[in-house]
């Protein structure tokens, strides 16, 4: 077996808060994500314009620029906000600033395949809608959400796995995920090639699980409905 | 934000931005060729050729490039035979080390380009080129990766992208390309927002002049008339 030098404990905290942060910046995303997909296929043009410029400018900068941006560029506004509000100090903590970095960056893919899956919805079906009266909160509600939810599942995954390696870039502002941790105990025990192999292997298992998840949540989605042949 | 100061360290970005660009072509070109057999391999039918790439594919994809990175880099200096070897003064170098570990990681993405590529090709095509009496080779070398690369080229320009994106790593194993310049001359600064912009717009203009390539390379194969609709 391989010798951790008791760090194996310190891996595991990183491992769960590597977890935290990915499942926190999914949320985040999520929302963007179907914000952005709902302002491009909106007919109201600054709309469209704002939900295209979001995926366009967010996707072609590094993520690991973005992470740095919001932790080390935000000190100045927060500190503003700090003296608007009277308080002491006021500071974006590491978890917060990966989160937000990270959920902007997944929430600009999403917002492509959101939009995809809204454009692959049968227009018939929000006639439908509006010929039953319903309005069009409850048409988006009812309709439109449950079956978009189908068709961007897989990308949605995909983006997922992304999402979970992506965190690692986090451990530059210090945040005590996995990788911090490997760092850490790299400084210790001075084996660099076991515990950066030790942590690829977490993230690697990591990556099954969220396989095997997807996988039955995508059976779960597409119930009901013949897999055509590919 | 002062503009004053982006445009006196312009310079130090740009020469970041041109290392960014070399890491990025040299990774890129040096993955395709790598990923070549890679993708070939993975698209035979027999399990056996298929595992080794799989299993390399596997890996690479499963796991942050970060921690890759790290791996090459810091990894490798834990093992005797390495720090022995003649391949010593490339391995310690962080320069060499960063395309060493880009190629190999870009190359698991395109090797899986070429094979979706490789299969998408209609089998009609190579079983007519087998019925012109072309050897197995030949429908390789003649019909398959002529139709293949025009197939794959889209996804193939995705994952350049995504490469000019992740070399901003580079920057953890102190090599100074466009976001290591940033980090350096903010140390002295002390002017995050401004830098980080600023390097934000480069690589925004490099993505951009990157796609338009692109798209020319692409009318100039003629991808839109070979898809046979």
């Amino acid at each position: 077996m391989i010798d951790l030098h008791g760090f194996g404990p310190a891996l595991l905290a990183g491992t769960l808060m590597t977890i935290e942060l990915a499942l926190a910046s999914l949320a985040l995303g999520l929302v963007l994500g179907l914000l952005g997909a709902l302002a491009k296929t909106s007919p109201f043009k600054p709309l469209q314009w704002l939900g295209g410029t979001y995926s366009t400018l967010v996707r072609g900068v590094p993520e690991l620029l973005w992470v740095l941006l919001i932790y080390y560029g935000t000190v100045g506004l927060m500190r503003g906000l700090a003296d608007l509000l009277g308080m002491q100090s006021l500071e974006l903590s590491a978890f917060a600033a990966g989160t937000i970095a990270l959920g902007l960056c997944f929430g600009a893919y999403a917002t492509e395949v959101f939009r995809g899956a809204i454009l692959a919805i049968p227009k018939g079906h929000r006639e439908a809608g509006l010929a039953l009266g319903l309005s069009a909160p409850r048409i988006l509600w009812r309709l439109i959400l449950p079956q978009m939810w189908r068709i961007a599942l897989p990308g949605l995954g995909n983006l997922f796995m992304i999402l979970m390696k992506d965190t690692a870039l986090v451990s530059v502002i210090g945040l005590e995920e996995l990788m911090r941790r490997s760092q850490i105990a790299v400084t210790a025990s001075k084996e660099p090639f076991t515990f950066y192999m030790v942590a690829a292997m977490i993230y690697l298992g990591l990556t099954i699980i969220a396989m095997i998840g997807l996988h039955l949540l995508e059976r779960r989605a597409s119930r009901g409905f013949v897999r055509s042949a590919a | 934000m002062n503009w004053d100061v982006i445009v006196q360290y312009l310079p130090r970005l740009l020469d970041g931005a041109l290392l960014t660009l070399q890491l990025v072509a040299i990774s890129v070109l040096a993955g395709l060729i790598l990923a070549l057999p890679m993708g070939i391999a993975r698209a035979s039918q027999n399990f056996y050729v298929r595992a080794l790439p799989y299993a390399y594919i596997f890996f690479f994809r499963g796991t942050p490039l970060l921690v890759q990175l790290f791996l090459v880099y810091y990894g490798m200096a834990q093992f005797e035979v390495v720090r022995k070897s003649a391949l010593w003064p490339y391995l310690r170098d962080p320069y060499w080390c960063a395309i060493i570990t880009m190629t190999m990681h870009t190359a698991a993405y395109i090797a899986e380009i070429i094979r979706g590529a490789i299969q998408a090709v209609p089998p009609g095509e190579i079983e007519a080129a087998r019925a012109l009496g072309m050897s197995r080779s030949q429908t390789m070398l003649h019909v398959t990766l002529p139709r293949a690369i025009r197939i794959g080229l889209p996804a193939y320009s995705n994952e350049v992208i995504l490469m000019l994106k992740a070399s901003a790593l580079a920057s953890t194993i102190t090599l100074v390309e466009l976001t290591g310049a940033a980090r350096t001359v903010i140390a002295r600064t002390y002017l995050p927002v401004e830098f980080f912009f600023a390097a934000g717009v480069i690589y925004l203009i490099i993505a951009f002049v990157l796609v338009q390539g692109f798209k020319l390379l692409e009318r100039w194969l003629r991808v839109d008339a070979c898809q046979g609709r």
